[in-house]
């Protein structure tokens, strides 16, 4: 067995080294009209890994995530500049060509409140399949039930899948829209507070399942909660009205930020 | 660090409240060896009991301090400089224990050594005051740094234990010499070994203690590193 030096036991825990990028923001600036929300932001999604946004309210976290979904483009006079590539092809999502219905086919999103549609569990996590075009009722049930084992609910729900998605509990509900969320294969999940509205104990069920999707999927996660972003994340950005101040691998971050601003924002300080 | 307080008054008042039981523990310490040195001089049998007494004081204060550092992390889940500081006083009180300890060692040893009448004996090794005014000044720059969270002191701190390591063995040199001359000095020179071993330990516990500040201060981990690679490490801007 090889000697086992501090400088490598560091290194282990610390976790592995970093993955490709998957997703990479170019001098991103995101505009509500006249006001700008988003300040030349550039910042690179690892793939296989869960990256945090925190920040505090109004930061602009929401606002970014958002742009990954084209979710801005509901609304007249929002307006991207710069650039998010999706790899690997080198893909840039905001590129007026690019069609935000594409885009949405390799991306999922899940939200703060859950928000099931009043259908059936089945036809909730079937749905976005139906929509491009699965018409194999095989193929329909097959890949129902690997979303609901990939969202940690299968056992759960097995026996009731015809039942009302809304008779389920809000911690099942949210996991229900992550199954829907994984059902149609996405490259990037995106998490906006996915466990704000839930108790302590579905929180714990979403943070273990996040780490469990990482192995499938890059996650993207805005959260308000600094230790859920401590405890889930491998690498944490810190946004400040509409900046990006830090970014860098989560237990650094937490431990030894290298920003003054960082600092007081996550030891409470500040004002 | 920097001069912003928390927006939670009662987190602050409680991390102040923790430092300074640090500090008081610290000043305890402190005192509690210059008594035990002279005490080992003077052989002084109220300073003795004084000293030996006084530990539980020095025991009291860890317990403490250990569990206020629990309720913070459990109350306020510390991060960044908080975690690092809490982290670091929570070892800071294991050597600042010992250390307490050593003096406790150092005041039993002055009690056997002058029962048996050997303090003329023990008065001629000035080594071990030496030494122990080295291991206090050492502890008080260690304080010092934790009570300004300045890292600047620390690399003198380490360097210095090699002095008290030096001192430690010119003691032990002499002492072989006049046990192979006479005997009968070997009881009390082993005794006189005790002690000199025990000032030696305050001197590391010392420079743990510059360790852990410059942990807090740096977020760097110098523990087990060269003297040179500290010094490095707090030239660092």
């Amino acid at each position: 067995m090889p000697a086992l030096s501090l400088a490598t036991a560091v290194e282990t825990r610390a976790g592995a080294a970093p993955s490709a990028p998957k997703a990479e923001a170019r001098g991103l600036s995101f505009y509500y009209g006249e006001f700008r929300a988003l300040k030349d932001l550039s910042l690179v999604v690892h793939e296989h890994r869960v990256t945090a946004l925190i920040g505090p309210s109004g930061c602009g976290k929401s606002t970014f995530l958002r742009c990954f979904n084209r979710m801005h483009d509901l609304y007249p006079g929002n307006r991207y500049e710069g650039e998010i590539r999706l790899y690997p092809d080198d893909a840039n999502l905001l590129a007026p060509q690019v069609d935000p219905i594409e885009v949405r086919m390799r991306l999922s999103m899940v939200f703060q409140k859950p928000n099931p549609f009043p259908k059936s569990i089945f036809e909730n996590v079937a749905y976005g399949l139906r929509v491009r075009g699965e018409r194999s009722r095989r193929a329909l049930e097959d890949k129902v039930e690997a979303a609901l084992r990939g969202a940690a609910l299968w056992n759960e729900v097995k026996d009731r899948l015809a039942q009302p998605a809304f008779n389920l509990s809000g911690g099942q509900q949210q996991r229900l829209c992550i199954a829907r969320a994984l059902a149609t294969d996405p490259e990037l999940l995106l998490f906006d507070e996915p466990t704000s509205a839930l108790d302590p104990i579905a929180t714990t069920s979403i943070e273990e399942l996040i780490a469990e999707l990482k192995k499938r999927v890059t996650v993207l996660i805005v959260t308000h909660n600094m230790q859920q972003a401590a405890r889930v994340s491998d690498y944490t950005a810190y946004m400040y009205l509409g900046e990006l101040i830090e970014f860098g691998r989560t237990d650094e971050l937490f431990i030894k930020p290298r920003h003054k601003q960082t600092e007081d924002y996550i030891t409470g300080r500040f004002g | 660090m920097g001069a912003t307080e928390h927006l939670s008054k009662q987190f602050e008042a409680d991390l102040d409240a923790t430092r300074t039981r640090v500090l008081e523990m610290g000043g305890l310490v402190e005192a509690q060896i210059l008594a035990a040195i002279d005490a080992y001089a003077s052989g002084d049998a109220a300073l003795i009991e004084r000293v030996i007494e006084n530990d539980r004081r020095v025991n009291a204060h860890e317990v403490a301090i250990d569990g206020a550092c629990s309720h913070i992390v459990v109350k306020r889940q510390p991060a960044a400089s908080d975690l690092r500081l809490i982290m670091a006083v929570s070892k800071i009180v294991t050597d600042l224990e010992r250390i307490g300890d050593e003096a406790e060692k150092i005041a039993r040893m002055a009690k056997r050594i002058h029962e048996e009448g050997g303090g003329p004996f023990a008065q001629r090794f000035p080594a071990i005051r030496h030494a122990a005014q080295i291991a206090v000044r050492m502890l008080r720059q260690a304080l010092d740094a934790f009570a300004r969270l300045d890292a600047g002191p620390c690399a003198d701190v380490v360097k210095e234990d090699a002095a008290i390591d030096d001192e430690f063995r010119s003691v032990l040199r002499s002492l072989i010499t006049y046990m192979m001359g006479d005997p009968r000095t070997i009881s009390t020179a082993l005794e006189i070994v005790w002690v000199a071993k025990a000032i030696e330990r305050i001197g590391d516990h010392a420079k743990n203690l510059a360790e852990q500040v410059i942990y807090i201060v740096r977020g760097t981990d110098v523990r087990h590193s060269p003297p040179a690679e500290v010094d490095r490490e707090v030239a660092k801007e």
